[in-house]
C-alpha cells in the first residue's frame, strides 16, 4: 500500500507515492535517479549512503523513505552545480587525491560538510573521529582528513 | 615533447565521481529489468532432501524460480568452468551454477528467485521450503589432511586437492651441519577483501539474439569467455562490459556462479536480469583469503647468514575452486624474499574445507611469504642476540649481485630473477627515517614510565607486472582527440590516468586530452585484466608503443604535406610541426587524412587511419622491493595496540603518476593494518560464519591508522621500456610482519613470542595475561 511522501531533495520538491518498506536510499536512488548515494553494506555501519536530512548526517539505508515527510534531504548531487565549481570540499578532496574508486566519497563528502558546520577548526584528531563511521578501502583515510582540514581553511578564508 | 610522465595529474575521472556522476553497476537501470536473489545454503554441508517453490513461485510479482534441475535442462551442464589459467586440474573442483543435491558451504547458492523488484525476490526466496540433511562438517584444513577425515564434499576421493614441492640446493648439507637451526610454526588469516561496492551483474538478451552483460569485475574478458562456454553463444554474440568499478581488491578477479546464473536465467526468461551483492552475500560467497599453517625451520651460521630454510604450509582452499589454484605457489615461492637462501624446501598441502573458496585478496600469497621469513629474521635476532636490522642486512641480496637469479620458476616457467633494486640501501634509508639507532634509549626512556612502545622493521620484494601481455590499441581521432582501447581493467585504482598520460606524452599532448575505454569486450577483444599489481607495467608498456607509433605516422605523413624532413618535425600541442618554425598541421587534420576520401589515394608509404594497436609481452616479473618500519604502543592492560608512526620505503620504479602511486601504497599499507590486527573472518565449529557485517567484520576506520610517512626510490626496472614496476600490492605486502614485529618488541619484558596474523585485541590480551600468570615482567 502505498503512500504519498513530499519532501525537498537538493532544493527541488518532490511529491511520489512509495511503498512503506522502501528506504530512504533507494528511493533517492531510483525513484529520483540520484544515484550519487551509494549503498556499502545496507546495514548502516559503512557509511557510504550518509546524506544529510534538515542538515543533519544520516544513513539513508537506515531510514525509510517515508520518515523523511517534509524533510530537506542534501544528497552529494546538491553539493555544487553539475556545470558550475566544485564546492570547496569537493575540490579539497580532489586536490588531496582523497578518493580512489569513488564509493564511499560521497558519504565521506557530507559527513564533513556536517562537520565543518559545527566545527569550522577541527583537529586532526576531530576530523579522524568525525569520518569513523565511514569506510574507505582504497585510501588509508590520510587524504581524506587532510582534504577536511584543507576544506575547513578554504571556507575559513571566505577565499570562496 | 612535454613531460607527462611523472606528473600528479589529477584522475581524469575525479570531478565526476565527487559529484556522484559515475554510473556503478546498480546504478544502471535497463528497461524493463527484473531482479534477482538467491536461496543460499544455511548449512556448511549437507544434503538437500526437500526443495519446494511452488509457494515462491506463486507470489505476485515473481515471474521465475530457477534451480538446478532448470539449470541443467537449459545448459546441459551444472558446474562452472575452471576460468582463466590452463590448469591441469581434472577432478570436479569447480562450483556449481546453482546446486541441487548437496552443499559445502554456508551461502553456496541453491536456487534464484526473479522478480519485478529485489524485495519480491527476496520474498520469494523466503517462501522456498528446503530441508537438509547435515553431513559431516571440515572446518580446519589440518583435520581434512588424513585419509580418514570425513570428506567436504561427498563426490570428492580426496580432501586433500594438491600437493606441492618447491625447492631447489641442497637442504640436507645446510641442516646438516647447520651451527644454528631455529623453528617456528606460524597460523596466518587475511580474511575477506571488501571492495566498498559488493560484486553485481546485469544481463540483457537482445532481440538480434545477442546479449550484453554488465559486471563489476576485474576480469572482463574471463567472464567473457566463461559465459560464451556455458552458454554456448557464438564469439561475437556476447559482449561485457565493466562499469565504474568501486573497488577490487581481490573479490573480483574470479568468475562466480551468478556471473553464468544471471545470463542463463536471462536467456531462458528473454528478460533482463539484475543482480547485486548485499554486503552478507559478499562476506559469504566472494573469495577470501583464509588460513595457511606454516611450519619453517631456518639454518643459520653463527653470524646469522642463511644456510637453508624448509617447512610446510597447509592451505584453505574452501569447499571448491573458481580458478587454477596459485596462492600457496606464492606463498611458497615468496618466502624467500629479498635475502639470499642456498637452499629451499618446501612443501605445501592444498585441501578443501567447508568454507567460501578462496583466492587473491590484495597481495596473493606473498603477504603471508614475508610475515613468514620476517618471523624467522626476528627469530634468529633474538636467538643470536643480534639487532633485528643487521641479521637482515647480512643477508639482504646485495646491489652488486643483480640482477639475482633464483633457482626457482614463475608460472610463465621463467626463471625468477630480481632485475633490479638496493635492498641493503632501502633498509638503511628506511631505519634512518625512523630513528632505529637511537630508539632503544627511547623504549628504555618509555618503559620507566610504564609505557610499552615498539619498533619492528620488514622487508619484501612482490613481483609485478605478471604477463603475458595485454592489450592496447592508440587512435587519433578526426575530431583531434586520443582514445585508448584496452584489456586493461580500471577499479577505481587511476589506471586510466595514468595510460592516459603515457600516451599523451609521446604525442605531445596533455593527459586530459586522452579518453580511455576500459572493460568492453566489443572495444578490446583482447585482454586478461586486473590482478598481480601488472596493468602499469604490461598496459603501460604497449600504450607506450602504441603511441610511439601513432606519433611516428603522424609524422611521416605530415613531413608529406609539410613538405620537410620527418627528423625536423616535433609533436607539440596536438600538431607536427617544423622545429623552430610556425609551420605546423594539427594531429586532428593528420586524422581526417588517414580516414581516407573515396577514390583518393593515400600518401606512398601510408596505410589507414591514424591508429595503432600494440601488445607488449613479456615472460618475466619485475621485482619492486620495499621496507617498513612500525613504530606502537601497547596498553598492556587494555591489549590495543597504537601505531605512533608507519615509515613505508618503497622501490616501485619510475612513478608515472606519483599521486597515484602514493595513493596506492597508502592504501595498501592500510589493508595490511587490517590484516595484523582487525581483520578476521570467523565461523564456528558447524561452519557458521559468524562475521557477517561490518559491525562484527572490522575494518580498520580513521582513528586507528596513523599517518603514513612515505619514501621512494625510483630505480628504473631494466625489463621493460617505461622502467616501470607494479605498485598496487606493494604497501600491503609486509605490513603484518612489520606491526607484529613491533608489538612483540614493545612486548619484550613479557616475553612474548607472536605467532600468528591478525593479533586481535583478545588474543593479545591473553598472551600478555598468561605473561603475567608467569611472572613477568620481572620488577
Amino acid at each position: 500500500m502505498k503512500q504519498d511522501l513530499t519532501l525537498t531533495v537538493n532544493g527541488v520538491s518532490y511529491t511520489r507515492a512509495v511503498e512503506p518498506r522502501v528506504n530512504l536510499g533507494d528511493f533517492l536512488r531510483h525513484d529520483l535517479g540520484l544515484t550519487g548515494t551509494h549503498f556499502g553494506c545496507e546495514h548502516g555501519i559503512c557509511g557510504a549512503c550518509t546524506v544529510l536530512v534538515d542538515s543533519a548526517t544520516l544513513r539513508s539505508c537506515l531510514m525509510f523513505a517515508v520518515q523523511a515527510q517534509g524533510c530537506e534531504v542534501t544528497t552529494v548531487e546538491g553539493l555544487s552545480d553539475a556545470q558550475g565549481p566544485l564546492h570547496p570540499i569537493q575540490q579539497a578532496f580532489r586536490d588531496q587525491h582523497a578518493l580512489q574508486c569513488g564509493f564511499c566519497t560521497p558519504g565521506m563528502l557530507l559527513t564533513v560538510v556536517e562537520l565543518l558546520g559545527e566545527n569550522p577548526d577541527p583537529s586532526e584528531a576531530e576530523v579522524r573521529d568525525a569520518i569513523s563511521g565511514n569506510i574507505c578501502r582504497c585510501t588509508g583515510y590520510q587524504p581524506i582528513v587532510d582534504a577536511a582540514l584543507q576544506a575547513a581553511r578554504t571556507l575559513k578564508g571566505g577565499t570562496r | 615533447m612535454a613531460r607527462q610522465i611523472g606528473l600528479s595529474v589529477a584522475r581524469l575521472e575525479e570531478r565526476a565521481l565527487l559529484r556522484g556522476q559515475m554510473k556503478y553497476l546498480d546504478d544502471l537501470e535497463l528497461p524493463g529489468q527484473l531482479h534477482v536473489a538467491f536461496l543460499r545454503s544455511e548449512h556448511a554441508h549437507a544434503r538437500i532432501t526437500r526443495l519446494d517453490v511452488t509457494r515462491a513461485r506463486a507470489l505476485p510479482g515473481v515471474h521465475a524460480v530457477i534451480t538446478m534441475e532448470d539449470m541443467e535442462r537449459a545448459l546441459g551442464r551444472v558446474r562452472m568452468p575452471l576460468s582463466a589459467s590452463p590448469t591441469k586440474a581434472t577432478a570436479a573442483i569447480t562450483p556449481y551454477i546453482l546446486s541441487g543435491t548437496e552443499v559445502a558451504f554456508v551461502g553456496e547458492a541453491i536456487a534464484m528467485a526473479i522478480a519485478d523488484s529485489r524485495h519480491i525476490a527476496e520474498a520469494a526466496v523466503d517462501l522456498m521450503e528446503i530441508e537438509y540433511a547435515p553431513l559431516p562438517v571440515i572446518m580446519s584444513a589440518r583435520d581434512a589432511v588424513p585419509d580418514t577425515a570425513p570428506r567436504v564434499r561427498t563426490e570428492a576421493s580426496s580432501n586433500v586437492f594438491n600437493r606441492m614441492h618447491v625447492n631447489y640446493g641442497d637442504i640436507d648439507a645446510a641442516f646438516a651441519d647447520a651451527p644454528h637451526v631455529f623453528q617456528e610454526d606460524m597460523l596466518q588469516h587475511r580474511g575477506c577483501g571488501h571492495p566498498m561496492e559488493t560484486r553485481g551483474v546485469i544481463a540483457e538478451p537482445r532481440m538480434d539474439g545477442t546479449m550484453n552483460v554488465w559486471s563489476s569485475t576485474q576480469m572482463p574478458h574471463d567472464i567473457h569467455q566463461g559465459i560464451l562456454e556455458v552458454l554456448g553463444l557464438e564469439d561475437d554474440a556476447l559482449r561485457v562490459i565493466t562499469p565504474e568499478v568501486g573497488g577490487g581488491f581481490g573479490p573480483k578477479y574470479c568468475a562466480y556462479p551468478e556471473e553464468l546464473a544471471v545470463p542463463a536465467a536471462a536467456r531462458m526468461l528473454g528478460r533482463t536480469l539484475k543482480w547485486v551483492e548485499d554486503r552478507r552475500e559478499h562476506c559469504l560467497t566472494a573469495v577470501q583469503e583464509r588460513d595457511q599453517f606454516w611450519s619453517l625451520e631456518i639454518a643459520v651460521e653463527a653470524d646469522g647468514r642463511i644456510r637453508g630454510l624448509r617447512g610446510s604450509l597447509i592451505h584453505d582452499q574452501g569447499a571448491y575452486a573458481l580458478k587454477a589454484v596459485n596462492l600457496p605457489y606464492n606463498s611458497a615461492t615468496a618466502v624467500p624474499g629479498p635475502y639470499m637462501v642456498p637452499a629451499l624446501d618446501m612443501r605445501v598441502i592444498i585441501t578443501f574445507t567447508n568454507k567460501v573458496p578462496a583466492s587473491s585478496v590484495r597481495g596473493a600469497g606473498y603477504p603471508q611469504a614475508a610475515f613468514a621469513m620476517e618471523r624467522l629474521m626476528d627469530l634468529v635476532a633474538q636467538r643470536l642476540g643480534l639487532d633485528r636490522a643487521e641479521v637482515r642486512r647480512r643477508n639482504l641480496i646485495p646491489p652488486e649481485k643483480m640482477p639475482y637469479t633464483k633457482p626457482l620458476k614463475a608460472r610463465s616457467g621463467a626463471p625468477v630473477t630480481y632485475d633490479s633494486g638496493d635492498y641493503i640501501a632501502s633498509q638503511k634509508e628506511a631505519l634512518e627515517a625512523a630513528g632505529w639507532d637511537g630508539f632503544a634509549d627511547r623504549q628504555l626512556e618509555a618503559r620507566k614510565q610504564g609505557r610499552y612502545i615498539g619498533i619492528g622493521l620488514a622487508n619484501a620484494v612482490k613481483g609485478t607486472g605478471r604477463g603475458p601481455f595485454e592489450s592496447g590499441t592508440v587512435r587519433v581521432n578526426p575530431s583531434g582527440q586520443v582514445s585508448i582501447f584496452t584489456g586493461a581493467a580500471a577499479m577505481g585504482q587511476g589506471i586510466k590516468t595514468t595510460l592516459a598520460q603515457i600516451c599523451a606524452e609521446q604525442l605531445g599532448l596533455t593527459a586530459d586530452k586522452v579518453t580511455v575505454i576500459c572493460g568492453d569486450t566489443v572495444a578490446a577483444p583482447l585482454g586478461l585484466g586486473g590482478f598481480a599489481s601488472r596493468q602499469l607495467v604490461t598496459a603501460g608498456n604497449t600504450v607506450l608503443l602504441a603511441a610511439t607509433e601513432v606519433a611516428q605516422k603522424a609524422k611521416k605523413l605530415a613531413s608529406h604535406m609539410l613538405e620537410a624532413d620527418i627528423e625536423d618535425l616535433e609533436l607539440v600541442d596536438g600538431k607536427v610541426r617544423v622545429k623552430g618554425s610556425d609551420v605546423s598541421v594539427t594531429l586532428a587534420e593528420l586524422a581526417r587524412v588517414l580516414r581516407g576520401s573515396p577514390g583518393y589515394a593515400f600518401p606512398p608509404g601510408l596505410d589507414p587511419s591514424l591508429q595503432s594497436d600494440a601488445k607488449w609481452q613479456t615472460e618475466a616479473l619485475t621485482y619492486s622491493n620495499t621496507t617498513h618500519v612500525a613504530e606502537v604502543e601497547v596498553d598492556v592492560d587494555l591489549a590495543q595496540v597504537k601505531i605512533l608512526r608507519y615509515i613505508a620505503l618503497q622501490d616501485v620504479g619510475v612513478r608515472v603518476n606519483p599521486m597515484i602511486v602514493e595513493g596506492q601504497i597508502r592504501g595498501g599499507i592500510a589493508h595490511g593494518i587490517g590484516n595484523a590486527l582487525f581483520e578476521q573472518m570467523i565461523y564456528d565449529d558447524e561452519g557458521q560464519p559468524l562475521t557477517t557485517t561490518f559491525a562484527d567484520y572490522l575494518l580498520p576506520t580513521a582513528p586507528e591508522l596513523p599517518r603514513f610517512e612515505t619514501l621512494y626510490r625510483d630505480t628504473p626496472s631494466p625489463i621493460n621500456p617505461l622502467g616501470a614496476k607494479g605498485v598496487g600490492e606493494v604497501g600491503t605486502i609486509p605490513v603484518t610482519a612489520a606491526i607484529i614485529s613491533a608489538i612483540e618488541d614493545a612486548l619484550a619484558p613479557f616475553d612474548i613470542r607472536i605467532q600468528q596474523t591478525p593479533v586481535l585485541p583478545e588474543t593479545l590480551f591473553h598472551l600478555i595475561s598468561t605473561a603475567r600468570a608467569r611472572g613477568l615482567p620481572r620488577p
